[in-house]
């Protein structure tokens, strides 16, 4: 920390905030590497099948894909809420 | 048993061609028979790095299309004997590499050297693709820059799904980081991501730091490898990065900054 480091302010600390960036960008996107490209659509249009029973939220709908030697699953988990304000009851 | 190198990023200008000549110099210095292979075909730029553009006759594509052999294609570099060239084509597109060509030239020039460095082009295309599919290490070369780092996690993650070990289930190819064109200075004020920074990240196995040097455009300027420039600092840290890849163990330089005591207190650059 220099002297007019002191008198300047910290705008020019960027790096934190270039690595904060990237770290939620990278998570993101190890996350969809190699797994089918129309997982982010699927769970797009399943969110807008399921709105228009209940209303949940964006977090409320996870599509997950696993992949092991043997086989490929896809699990969709979604939470619906506590409240019974649905337009109609569900059963999934 | 020759061992294959693919130098490549992702990104473009972060200093892979300038790192390939560095290194396969400096594994030829070292007592090696080491060839360097330019994938960048249509925008070769290897043979000018090297200083030996004049001396190109026949190319890459010419020896997998069999209308030269070999040794009639390799360069031999003008300041290490044990050094050779195999250039990019300058006239054909990348479409010209194909995945057996490029497999039967590694294959016969692994009978007669012991390391083979090939500088990918930037992207994610045909040429890298190619460039990094026969690999046994991978030198990724990233600047402390938010792209950089992102296409260098990019091509993590091509590395260990397409290449030929992944698709055969070998073990897999041997990731090494050398983080280039670093300014410790800049690091210190905040304004660059740091070496740690980087490595949270990516978590790669470091090979070396190569700080931003102005000898590396003298280097290219005069088309001979920046690590005959025994006494600059990046040629210091490719010889580093050479001797570290080879097993020896050395301390890591150029992380700190070299502000003076005035620099110091007034912060200036």
């Amino acid at each position: 920390m220099s002297l007019l480091d002191y008198f300047r302010s910290s705008k020019s600390k960027t790096a934190s905030i270039a690595k904060e960036r990237l770290q939620i960008l990278l998570a993101h996107e190890r996350y969809y590497r190699n797994k089918p490209s129309y997982l982010p659509q699927l769970q797009e249009e399943l969110l807008e099948v399921i709105r228009k029973y209940v209303n949940v939220d964006q977090d409320a709908i996870s599509v997950k894909f696993e992949q092991d030697e043997n086989q490929e699953t896809l699990e969709l988990n979604i939470v619906l809420p506590e409240s019974q304000n649905s337009k109609s009851p569900l059963e999934i | 048993m020759a061992r294959i190198i693919v130098v490549t990023s992702g990104k473009g200008g972060v200093g892979k061609t300038t790192t390939s000549a560095a290194i396969a110099m400096g594994l030829a210095k070292r007592g090696h028979k080491t060839a360097v292979i330019d994938f960048d075909v249509g925008l070769r730029n290897l043979d000018l790095i090297m200083g030996c553009e004049r001396r190109v006759v026949y190319d890459f594509i010419n020896v997998i299309n069999g209308e030269a052999n070999l040794n009639q294609a390799l360069i031999r570099d003008k300041n290490c004997n044990l050094l050779y060239i195999l250039p990019a084509s300058q006239t054909r597109d990348k479409d010209a590499l194909s995945i057996e060509g490029v497999g039967r030239v590694l294959e016969e020039l692994a009978k007669d050297f012991k390391y083979i460095v090939c500088d990918s082009p930037a992207g994610i295309e045909k040429g890298a693709y190619l460039a990094m599919y026969y690999a046994d290490d991978a030198f990724v070369v990233t600047n402390p820059e938010v792209s950089s780092v992102r296409d260098s996690d990019r091509m993590l993650g091509i590395l260990a799904s397409k290449s030929r070990r992944a698709e055969l289930g070998m073990e897999p190819i041997k990731e090494f980081l050398l983080l280039t064109r670093y300014d410790p200075n800049r690091v210190e004020s905040g304004e660059m991501l740091s070496l740690e920074d980087v490595q949270e990240i990516l978590s790669l196995h470091l090979l070396g730091i190569i700080p931003e040097s102005k000898s590396v455009l003298t280097a290219s300027n005069a088309g001979i490898p920046v690590i005959l420039d025994e006494k600059s600092d990046a040629g210091m840290a490719y010889a580093d990065v050479v001797a570290r890849y080879l097993g020896e163990k050395r301390p890591h330089r150029f992380i700190e900054s070299k502000k003076g005591f005035l620099r110091k207190l007034f912060g200036g650059k």
